[in-house]
């Protein structure tokens, strides 16, 4: 009996293993196009992307190693700076939900959002990424620094479907409460962690790297 | 060697009609009701089932004089689970973006009790070429199933089929086919539907038995 039981776990590890031996390539390929492409939604104007990411001290610097939620400068076509591209992951109602975001220099807002990856629950937390009204946020969310330039001059908020006031807040939706909270959360934690990095340093990171 | 061939035919047959595994047998009714919210989805589901049954059917069958009866549930359990795992790589391989949209849902490919049922029923007592034909049969009536009632909830939901604009613009769709709600009601008309078709076959041929 023990050996049929073994034996049967030795066989289906095999298989597990050759399967992901062999499709590993292609799903490393699919990651980097999907990748591609979302960083193309959030951020139109870019041409050419360098990863970088924040030291714990607050600096920004070349990212060699790619870092589990990478971060990228992205230059237009001309060679000019169009933005930074940064993921962002947190706890959303089922599970982690995993976002790509486009900050602009020029405009200290956040100007595209994807949500990458969740498992929220469809035809409701769902709406985070189907919701129309919900993705307008997400055009000119201001992120703008305060006078320190160490932090957000304002934590980016969601509140109440209806109740947005100010540029840094976004406009909830009714029946997706913790999912649309989840989006502010992530949100301003990222943001608070990467703006003051890139506004001080974005200018001087070598764009030698990247492709 | 007539008698095997139209035999393995029989069992190819049987699952998709006369003991489909959504109409007839009801099983499986998590994905069929989950990720049949349009057509691709339904399909995908399908063939990933279709898939896992085929490998699970063929290495059960194989390997019947090999596993004892008092742990076979755990072996079945363990090839089952090793062949979702297998599906679930090659499903990102495929597309990511297909992978995100039936999300949660391959995993639970190995509690679709369709599988274990005719690992148990009928792969552990029968040879490899009609298991494997039993297991067509049932992947087929199940994808056919879920296609059925994919089409139903995408056509009036979104007003279209596998993505294709079908309905005109001026349809007012029914947002609530492509909720939850949606895939009960769906599900519960092609029942009764399948009911009544059965009742009246049953009606001609006890009419044509008293003739």
């Amino acid at each position: 009996m023990y050996r049929a039981v073994v034996g049967i776990a030795t066989v289906c590890a095999l298989v597990i293993v050759g399967v992901y031996r062999s499709t590993e390539g292609r799903i490393r390929d699919n990651r980097e196009r999907y990748l591609k492409d979302a960083i193309a939604q959030v951020l139109p104007d870019a041409a050419r992307t360098v990863p970088v990411s924040v030291s714990p001290a607050g600096r920004l610097e070349s990212a060699a190693v790619p870092a589990p939620l990478p971060g990228f400068l992205a230059y237009d076509a001309g060679g000019a700076l169009a933005g930074a591209v940064v993921t962002a992951e947190g706890m959303g109602y089922q599970d982690n939900i995993r976002i790509l975001y486009a900050y602009s220099l020029a405009r200290d807002a956040i100007v595209g959002l994807k949500v990458l990856d969740s498992k929220e629950t469809p035809g409701l937390g769902d709406r985070i990424e189907t919701d129309p009204r919900f993705t307008a946020n997400f055009a000119a969310l201001d992120a703008g620094l305060d006078a320190a330039g160490t932090a957000l001059a304002n934590s980016i908020v969601t509140v109440k479907q209806g109740e947005k006031t100010q540029p840094w807040q976004i406009d909830g939706i009714t029946g997706a409460t913790i999912s649309s909270n989840a989006i502010g959360e992530i949100l301003n934690a990222s943001a608070g962690a990467w703006v003051p990095a890139l506004e001080r340093d974005a200018m001087n990171v070598s764009i030698d790297g990247g492709g | 060697m007539a008698t095997t061939e139209s035999t393995a035919n029989d069992d190819f047959v049987r699952g998709l009609w006369r003991e489909n595994p959504v109409f007839v047998q009801v099983l499986g009714m998590c994905p069929a009701l989950a990720v049949s919210n349009t057509a691709q989805n339904a399909l995908a589901m399908g063939l990933a089932t279709t898939f896992v049954l085929l490998m699970s059917g063929l290495f059960v069958s194989l390997l019947r004089g090999f596993i004892p009866r008092e742990v076979r549930i755990v072996c079945y359990i363990c090839i089952i689970a090793t062949f979702v795992t297998a599906v679930d790589y090659l499903i990102m391989a495929i597309s990511l973006e297909l992978h995100r949209q039936l999300g949660a849902f391959i995993a639970l490919i190995v509690v679709n009790c369709l599988i274990l049922g005719r690992a148990e029923a009928f792969a552990s007592q029968h040879g490899p070429k009609r298991a494997l034909a039993d297991a067509a049969g049932m992947g087929a009536g199940f994808t056919a199933a879920l296609l059925f009632v994919g089409a139903v909830r995408e056509l009036l939901g979104a007003g279209s089929l596998f993505g294709f604009a079908v309905l005109p613009d001026g349809f007012q769709t029914w947002s609530v086919m492509v909720l939850p709600s949606g895939g009960f009601f769906a599900m519960a008309m092609w029942l009764a539907i399948v009911e009544w078709v059965k009742r009246r076959q049953a009606g001609f041929t006890a009419a044509e038995a008293s003739a």
